[in-house]
């Protein structure tokens, strides 16, 4: 019962395969990762979310999610 | 508002100067190159977070936004769709539907693919961003990019970081004769000289990112820049004298004494 509450998603984060426990939010995957949802943007399967969506939005087994900031450039 | 202000899809700007956030030596000395410059609006590119440290600032810490307008980039993107994503994603992070659009079509040299950027800024346009392309300086191009949508166009004056100064004087000359919507001259500066240059050939402004953060001192060439830019255009303004091939003396020929 443990196990279906709490399994291990396989996404792919930026390029590279991650284990995360789910089901989870983009929200709550953000909060896993430290990442401070207001300075970034992330895109989930090739769909670039809108900020308010990221409490809504399920990452499932298989998906692939880019999470990105702003760095310097010209 | 000073009357010598420009204006990008209604949003009016009186400095001239666009400036870039890349390759400084820290963020305090990119704030007071800023500070400096006095540019409104400025660059910044769309990458990765860094998952495994997250120990680093973000690069809007240093940025406010209640001051400068940010201008996302898609540097590094070598297709159409890869440029459309990362417009998308700078979207979202910045909250703002401008974009420098950048497709490159050569590592060497990063010049533009001017085919892929036409799509991309049919795409972008659609979707109602504020498209302002970097090109070559190529008037045919820069005429293609007006038809498609382009809020402005920006041909380069010589290859990206390169500091070559303006390369093709003649075509910017053109570009700007040609454009009903703003020129900038984006890329290729090495000093003040080339910025006070492309002004003098009649770019609405100028977009630089080495040439301040690359120099010995970013922050006295960040004022230079914004002072290069401010005097070309004021020349631009006043209208230079033609070029001659020979002397024309500045003061009277009669009245020499011992004549």
């Amino acid at each position: 019962m443990c196990d279906k509450m709490n399994r291990g998603l396989q996404i792919t984060l930026n390029g590279d395969r991650l284990e995360v426990a789910g089901p989870l939010t983009v929200s709550e995957l953000l909060d896993r990762l430290e990442i401070d949802a207001r300075r970034v943007a992330v895109e989930h399967n090739l769909v670039v979310l809108k900020r308010a969506t990221f409490g809504d939005t399920l990452v499932r087994d298989g998906d692939q999610v880019e999470i990105v900031n702003f760095v310097g450039g010209g | 508002m000073t009357p010598d202000s420009f204006t990008i899809a209604g949003k009016t700007f009186t400095s001239r100067l666009l400036v870039g956030t890349g390759k400084y030596s820290s963020p305090a000395v990119m704030v007071k190159a800023h500070e400096a410059s006095g540019a409104e609006m400025i660059t910044v590119a769309v990458r990765r977070v860094n998952i495994s440290d997250r120990s680093k600032e973000s690069l809007l810490d240093y940025i406010d936004t209640s001051k400068y307008t940010l201008l996302p980039n898609t540097a590094g993107c070598y297709t159409a769709d890869e440029a459309i994503r990362t417009a998308r994603l700078g979207r979202e992070a910045g909250l703002s539907n401008w974009v420098k659009l950048e497709v490159i079509g050569d590592e060497r040299t990063l010049f533009p693919d001017n085919e892929a950027l036409l799509e991309a800024t049919r795409v972008l346009v659609r979707e109602g961003f504020v498209v302002l392309p970097y090109t070559t300086d190529d008037p045919v191009v820069c005429r293609k990019l007006e038809e498609a949508g382009a809020a402005a166009v920006m041909p380069l004056g010589a290859p990206i970081g390169s500091g070559l100064g303006i390369q093709n004087a003649n075509n910017i000359r053109i570009i700007r004769e040609f454009s009903r919507v703003p020129v900038i001259v984006d890329a290729g500066v090495g000093t003040a000289s080339d910025a006070a240059l492309a002004m003098e050939l009649g770019a609405d402004a100028v977009l630089m990112n080495t040439a301040i953060a690359g120099a010995q001192d970013p922050i006295a060439m960040a004022e230079a820049m914004k002072l290069a830019v401010q005097a070309g255009r004021l020349a631009y303004l006043a209208g230079r004298i033609p070029r001659k091939m020979y002397a024309n003396a500045s003061s009277p020929v009669e009245g020499l004494v011992g004549r």
